[in-house]
């Protein structure tokens, strides 16, 4: 009895001491852009550019945005495969923007893992499933070597993978199963947070549902949080609670998922949710079809204020001369536009 | 997500992948895609023929390769002399296989000396970029840019065209194509999402280097070895054929070429040069088959 209270202490002390698992506050990552004999930096492209959002223990967060925004390059940044350019990566109430890669192997590695978009490009071709599988756990010095078999085995079946193919080369396998096995090495290490870069973009539809829902069954049993990061806006809505919309670099509208795909504020995030085909229901209204003009711009040369009005169906005169706040609406609502 | 039928029973998520009853083991694509070519298959068993009688020169050969037999000078090919004798009569078919030690000891380590300082320059240059990328290309393209042929022939008439020197100078001069290749591999390798995972892992750098982008890049490097291996015999030879290689009475191809350059030779006995010529012509050919049938066999994109 004692021991479920001491328990239950600790965990609410922990609550208090920070609700969010991790804190991005104005992260940028600046790719220099270099020329010349001497590898001179001519200028930059700006793939992140201020973005700022939390992520609470337990949940998922979903990151949207058009391909070339900047979501691979925010999530690889957030996991520090990166070297951030400026901001601030808070994860478990620690800093870790600046952290040395010696330090990072030893205190955050292991707890924030990341699966990737391509199930062919991420297992490597010459090593064998167990190699690939044991990797995580060899690093870490995790568990007695005679264990880590049974360890293995254990992860296979919570994937959904039969244990009997572990010797076998990735080659063998489809999209599907290889995802299987980016998220058995993922979760190898039993980590808190895991950031998902377009997961299941790569595979067949079928295959997608499949991927999903293993993720949704693993998050449970392994009470896992994640950042979910996808061009799908129907897949982002079917896994998340709360989603973020980014554009160039900058986040534009971050609100649970309700909010945003029911009640949209930016007038981009309105944009994408009119291209989305509502489920018809009774009392709701099909939303008119927003159609954007122009083209993406590029991120070396953004636009001057908000990044969005050379194609904002609502810009004023303003918005082309001040960068609009990212201010919190509402509780948990939070918007970047001069409209609010 | 709202078109796709979420409900997925449990029989679906157990895998039934329809795979072969034995795994498909790397080794076994590898040999099942090489033995495809032919002139590759052939090319391997004529070039074991050639090394093994290389190596194995002491036992097979009748003669001792710097006997002379003043009086058997020039002999055609005969029960005796089965390829012949030279200017000293000493036999051309003992010479032959010595020649052929040379040739491929010097093939062969200079190749692999090549390789180690091009592999080294260019996984440091790929792997870690930036200006160490930089100083280290230049570095290359200065050394690509001396004509190779003056630096030979002038570092072989200052110092001794001893084997040792030739080897050497042949690692110096040849490691350039391996280093850009290599380079050229690790960068694409290293952003490649296989190695960002061992990054996010915490694996070290050594680590991702040696096991995960080195073994990715062997392919590549193994196929330009083994053409690399053909055009250092084919250059020693000319070293030797211009009397600037290996020095007589050591044979080598070469310098068996150049012997039978001679008016009296080309009178007497026309059919000489045709046998140092033909070993060069044969080894070379070979070593390129086998490096087109490598190239064919390990190309990752092909396993897939
Ligand atoms: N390693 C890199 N070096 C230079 N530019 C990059 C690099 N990675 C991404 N970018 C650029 O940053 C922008 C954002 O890319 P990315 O993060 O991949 O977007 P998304 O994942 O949203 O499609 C793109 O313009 C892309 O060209
Ligand atoms: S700030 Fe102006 S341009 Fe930007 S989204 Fe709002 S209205 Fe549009
Ligand atoms: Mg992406």
């Amino acid at each position: 009895m004692s021991v479920t209270t001491a328990e239950g202490m600790n965990e609410q002390a922990y609550k208090k001491e920070s609700d969010y698992i991790l804190e991005v506050k104005d992260l940028k990552k600046h790719f220099p852009i270099k020329a010349g004999f001497l590898q001179k930096t001519v200028g930059s492209i700006k793939a992140v550019d201020g973005l700022s959002f939390n992520v609470k223990r337990g949940e998922t967060i979903g990151i949207v945005g058009e391909s070339g925004c900047g979501k691979s390059t925010a999530g690889r940044t957030l996991i520090r495969l990166y070297e951030p350019t400026s901001g601030e990566i808070i994860f478990k109430g620690r800093n870790i923007a600046k952290m040395s890669e010696g330090e990072l192997r030893r205190s955050v590695r292991k707890d924030i893992q990341m699966i990737f978009q391509d199930p062919y490009a991420s297992l490597n071709p010459r090593k064998t499933l167990k190699a690939i599988l044991t990797e995580p756990m060899i690093t870490h010095s995790l568990y007695r070597p005679r264990e880590r078999m049974e360890k293995l085995n254990e992860l296979l079946e919570k994937v959904g993978f039969n244990p009997l193919f572990i010797n076998r080369y990735p080659h063998e396998f489809s999209g599907g199963q290889r995802q299987r096995i980016g998220i058995a090495r993922a979760l190898a290490l039993n980590p808190d947070l895991i950031i998902a870069d377009e997961p299941v973009s790569a595979l067949d539809v079928s295959i997608q549902a499949q991927i999903i829902n293993l993720m949704e069954d693993l998050q449970e049993d392994f009470r896992l949080t994640y950042v979910f990061i996808s061009h799908d806006l129907s897949v982002v809505r079917h896994i998340s609670d709360r989603v973020g919309v980014m554009y160039l670099g900058k986040m534009m509208e971050f609100a649970s998922k309700k909010d945003l795909y029911e009640d949209p504020l930016h007038p981009y995030t309105q944009a994408l949710m009119s291209a989305v085909p509502v489920p018809k229901k009774k009392g709701v209204q099909a939303r008119e079809r927003i159609i954007l003009k122009g083209d993406l711009p590029s991120p070396a040369n953004p636009p001057q204020g908000c990044v969005f009005h050379t194609r904002c169906p609502a810009a004023t005169e303003i918005c082309s001369q001040m960068v609009p706040e990212y201010k919190e609406l509402k509780k948990d609502h939070f918007v970047a536009c001069h409209l609010y | 997500m709202s078109q796709i039928n979420m409900e997925v029973s449990q029989k679906d998520l157990q895998l039934n992948p329809n795979l072969k009853s034995k795994p498909d083991t790397l080794t076994r694509i590898f040999f099942q895609k090489f033995t495809k070519n032919k002139l590759a298959v052939i090319g391997s068993i004529v070039l074991f023929i050639i090394i093994m009688s290389a190596v194995l020169a002491p036992w097979i050969a009748p003669y001792k390769f710097e006997d002379i037999n003043l009086l058997d000078k020039l002999k055609p090919p005969s029960k005796e002399y089965w390829l012949g004798t030279d200017r000293y009569g000493r036999d051309i078919f003992t010479r032959l296989l010595y020649g052929g030690r040379i040739s491929l000891l010097v093939g062969f380590c200079s190749v692999a000396g090549a390789l180690i300082i091009g592999v080294s320059v260019g996984a440091v240059a790929g792997y870690f970029g930036g200006i160490v990328d930089a100083i280290l290309m230049r570095l290359v393209d200065i050394v690509i840019s001396i004509p190779s042929i003056f630096l030979l022939i002038t570092v072989v008439t200052i110092f001794k065209p001893s084997v040792a020197n030739l080897i050497l100078i042949f690692a110096l001069i040849s490691w350039t194509s391996t280093a850009r290749l290599v380079r050229g591999e690790f960068l694409s390798l290293r952003t490649r999402e296989f190695v960002l995972a061992s990054k996010t892992i915490g694996t070290k750098s050594y680590k991702i280097i040696f096991s995960h982008i080195l073994p990715n890049a062997m392919g590549p490097i193994i196929v330009s070895a083994t053409l690399l291996v053909g055009s250092v015999i084919l250059s020693e030879a000319a070293l030797s054929y211009l009397g600037l290689g290996i020095q007589p009475p050591t044979p080598s191809w070469g310098n068996m070429l150049e012997d039978a350059q001679n008016y009296t030779v080309m009178l007497k006995a026309p059919w000489y040069p045709f046998f140092p010529g033909l070993l060069i012509l044969l080894t070379v050919l070979c070593f390129n088959f086998i490096g087109d049938g490598l190239r064919d066999a390990l190309d990752p994109k092909t396993i897939e």
